[in-house]
């Protein structure tokens, strides 16, 4: 269950938020809503998204990055940095479109309506029908009118609670966010002095938010997709 | 060059006038004073420990003296420092040289420290003068002591100084050596012109040599005198001991002795002829001077031995 | 004035002791790319092991800009004593070989070749530094590349973009510098104290040695000394490797988390110089040269 490449680890945490249509056409009992919202993203074969990521984790000072994200039917997907080291969180690997959506192993369950930012969302939750999955459940919040996917929760068997929110703008119509906001949980970080020879006072406020704060996020804008125009598979 | 021997000939080139030196409760050098004329070889001596490098290197402003001034060229050592030294030439004590340097850059590079430029040929010149010039391109970890000497001597000669003052000079040579110094030092004064202020603990190198002798024991003058005539044979050094030793001087001076005066503060001394002491020792008496006693010392050469070897 | 200079470079490099220290920076540099060539990931995996715990990180972490940053923590506690080899052994060394007096009976007073020292024992530093620059940040980037540079602190990581990263390292030798030259004036201070060589350069390897050790010691009481030792700003060209965040906790890129300290440090160090230096033109003024 845990990832063998950092390769599959950006492809499951952007799969998770970008590729849910699909698979959900083979869902063992598939509720109508997320087949709208199958059928809506269908319209997308691949794409590249040009946008910009934000590392938010307490213990972790990045700047922002330019990303491009390259997406291909039915589950390729994969995050370069532009030049850089990128991050990501760790437990996204199990939130695959293989292991969550494209599995087929799980029911829907409809879990009523909620108003979340001033929208009235359709609560879905996935259960998995094969016990060797890694996650144990998860929540989708979908505009029934839209038919997009607003905000995701995943709990996992190893990797603590993940969180997907997304906005959507210009690409709205082909069910592609223009941002999504991927929370998670930190571990704690500390290394002794004596391996990082820093003996000097270190930046207490760093220090402080590092205790404090245990919950990580990483923000990806985008600014332009290219839709349709095909993508060669040596980019995955 | 010659001019400037000129304009130094009727004034000292050093002139020491009572430093002392203490360091803690050692007096190196006890109220010491004496002048050198230009285009001298002065013999400065004294057995090793007497105060002459303490001398030298006040002379040099390597150490400064606890008391008394010091005038090289007529002026202050201590105010005109860096104008006077670039006239001065100097070894002291031991030849210390960098061993992993050559003769000739050794030269080359304490030539670059002078104001005047030094021509290459003077280099060349200089290491000849001292016959270094076979071993010129050497490093000087490989040459003997008495190379080293040379090398320091040629250091000190070599931007053409107009005061040479040289510590022990001979010191490591071998007679060869010895003489080729001591000719080399004697050319230097009467060719062109120098001051040599040499100093040795052997009476017998310096006496070849110095026009001047200054003996020096425990920081203090003993002797100083022109050579010749502190080395006569013919001549006593003879110490008038009287209840009033200034009466007594200007007697000696009235009856035309006062050419024999020794300057020495512990006494009346005069070094004269034999004969001239029971005429000396008549006019005193007739001058109803009460003489105590008039006592002869041995001769310079003998006194000098009797300070070394009391050490 | 630039004719001592001369002398005293002229002096310094036909030394063969000089080049002990090229040759054990080199050596040292060598020796650790070397290790992390070979080895290096297994490093970096036991660096990153709680960050893995939470995060992926990809790409080239360890590339020529984190080893070079390595490679200075390893060596700038070290460097100041093989420059002290040297600084230290400038006067007194020249006391002991008896040629102290050469130098001093030469129309340029004493102030000048104590300066002029100095200056000589300075360029030797800097170069030293430059050569060190070389190896460790030029050297490794032809090894391992580059990429961003992936700081793993303490208490937490700083990733600058690469392209952020060159002029901080121009900062921290600049800033090491000046590190350096407090070491070389204090060598220089003990030299002036003495007639044999060795007695300064223990001298001052020991005070380096000791007042790191109470830098780095994190106990209350020496806490309290810390900001007046030398040492402690010695280390502060770490500084130019941290980063501003502003409230959304994005790291603003160009920036420096505390220049003011920096700029404390730079200001410490230099009066340490000057204060070094002068003492040693006045002790040696007075000084009688008795070697």
């Amino acid at each position: 269950m845990q990832p063998k490449k950092p390769k599959n680890i950006v492809s499951s945490f952007m799969a998770f938020a970008f590729l849910l249509f699909l698979s959900v056409n083979g869902m063992a009992q598939t509720d109508p809503l997320i087949e709208k919202v199958s059928q809506k993203l269908a319209q997308v074969n691949d794409y590249v998204a040009e946008g910009v990521m934000k590392t938010d984790v307490a213990f972790i000072k990045a700047s922002l990055g330019k990303v491009k994200v390259y997406f291909k039917k039915p589950n390729l997907l994969k995050v370069k940095k532009e030049g850089g080291i990128s991050l990501l969180p760790r437990g996204g690997v199990s939130l695959t479109i293989n292991t969550l959506l494209n599995t087929k192993q799980y029911t829907t369950i409809s879990a009523g309506t909620q108003i979340l930012n001033g929208k009235n969302l359709t609560v879905i939750k996935l259960i998995p029908t094969d016990e060797n999955l890694d996650w144990v459940i998860s929540t989708l919040w979908i505009d029934p009118t839209e038919a997009l996917v607003y905000k995701t929760a995943t709990t996992t068997k190893e990797n603590g609670s993940y969180e997907i929110i997304m906005k959507y703008g210009d690409y709205a119509k082909q069910g592609l966010a223009s941002k999504i906001i991927f929370s998670f949980n930190t571990k704690d970080y500390k290394l002794p002095n004596g391996i990082t020879l820093e003996f000097g006072d270190e930046d207490p406020t760093a220090k402080q938010k590092a205790l404090k704060n245990k919950k990580g996020t990483i923000e990806i804008t985008y600014s332009k997709y290219t839709i349709n125009k095909g993508i060669p598979n040596n980019i995955f | 060059m010659f001019g400037v021997f000129c304009y130094y000939v009727s004034m000292a080139v050093i002139k020491v006038e009572n430093i002392s030196k203490h360091f803690g409760t050692l007096k190196a050098v006890d109220n010491l004073s004496f002048e050198v004329e230009a285009g001298q070889v002065f013999g400065f001596l004294g057995q090793n420990g007497s105060g002459k490098s303490t001398t030298i290197r006040m002379l040099l402003s390597l150490i400064h003296p606890s008391s008394g001034s010091i005038e090289l060229f007529g002026k202050s050592i201590q105010k005109n420092r860096d104008t006077i030294l670039e006239q001065v030439g100097a070894i002291i004590e031991r030849p210390d040289l960098y061993p992993y340097l050559t003769a000739t850059e050794h030269l080359q590079l304490f030539a670059k420290v002078r104001k005047q430029k030094v021509a290459p040929i003077n280099i060349t010149k200089t290491l000849e003068q001292v016959g270094l010039s076979n071993r010129s391109q050497d490093k000087v970890q490989t040459f003997s002591l008495g190379m080293k000497q040379r090398l320091g001597i040629a250091i000190a000669l070599v931007h053409n100084p107009s005061l040479i003052i040289l510590d022990e000079p001979t010191n490591g040579l071998d007679p060869q050596g010895i003489a080729d110094i001591r000719a080399l030092i004697q050319y230097l004064a009467k060719e062109e012109g120098k001051t040599v202020f040499v100093s040795s603990h052997l009476l017998s190198e310096i006496e070849q040599m110095a026009h001047q002798i200054l003996i020096i024991h425990q920081g203090k003058k003993m002797v100083e005198g022109v050579t010749k005539e502190l080395l006569d044979p013919e001549k006593r050094i003879v110490q008038i001991k009287t209840m009033d030793d200034a009466k007594a001087l200007a007697i000696i001076s009235a009856g035309g002795f006062s050419q024999y005066l020794l300057n020495r503060k512990e006494g009346l001394f005069l070094k004269l002829p034999t004969t001239a002491i029971p005429i000396l020792n008549e006019s005193l008496v007739q001058s109803g001077m009460a003489v105590l006693g008039i006592e002869t010392k041995n001769s310079l050469e003998d006194y000098f031995l009797q300070i070394t070897s009391n050490a | 004035m630039w004719s001592l200079i001369q002398i005293e470079l002229y002096k310094i490099f036909r030394r063969p002791r000089t080049y002990i220290a090229f040759g054990a920076i080199a050596t040292l540099i060598v020796v650790i790319q070397l290790g992390l060539k070979i080895d290096g990931d297994a490093y970096a995996g036991f660096l990153m092991k709680d960050i893995n715990d939470t995060l992926t990180v990809d790409g080239k972490v360890l590339n020529g800009y984190l080893i070079c940053y390595i490679l200075l923590q390893l060596l700038l506690v070290h460097v100041p004593l093989l420059v002290a080899l040297i600084a230290a052994d400038m006067i007194s060394g020249e006391a002991n070989l008896g040629t102290l007096r050469l130098l001093f009976t030469t129309p340029y007073n004493r102030t000048h070749w104590v300066l002029a020292k100095f200056i000589a024992a300075s360029i030797y530093t800097i170069l030293l530094l430059i050569w060190l620059a070389f190896l460790a940040l030029f050297v490794s980037m032809w090894i391992f590349g580059t990429d961003d540079l992936f700081l793993m602190k303490s208490n937490y990581v700083v990733l600058i973009e690469q392209s952020d990263v060159l002029w901080r390292y121009v900062g921290a030798f600049v800033f090491a510098s000046f590190s350096l030259l407090t070491v070389t004036s204090l060598g220089f201070l003990m030299s002036s104290l003495s007639s044999n060589s060795i007695g300064p350069i223990v001298g001052t390897m020991s005070a380096i040695v000791f007042f790191t050790i109470l830098s780095t010691l994190n106990i209350p009481l020496f806490n309290l000394v810390k900001p007046y030792l030398f040492t402690t700003h010695m280390n502060n060209w770490k500084e130019f490797f941290d980063l501003k965040t502003n409230l959304d906790n994005e790291a603003i890129r160009g920036s420096i988390l505390n220049i003011a300290k920096i700029k404390t440090s730079l200001i410490v160090l230099t009066l340490h110089i000057i204060l070094f230096v002068t003492a040693s033109v006045i002790i040696i003024k007075k000084k009688d040269i008795l070697s």
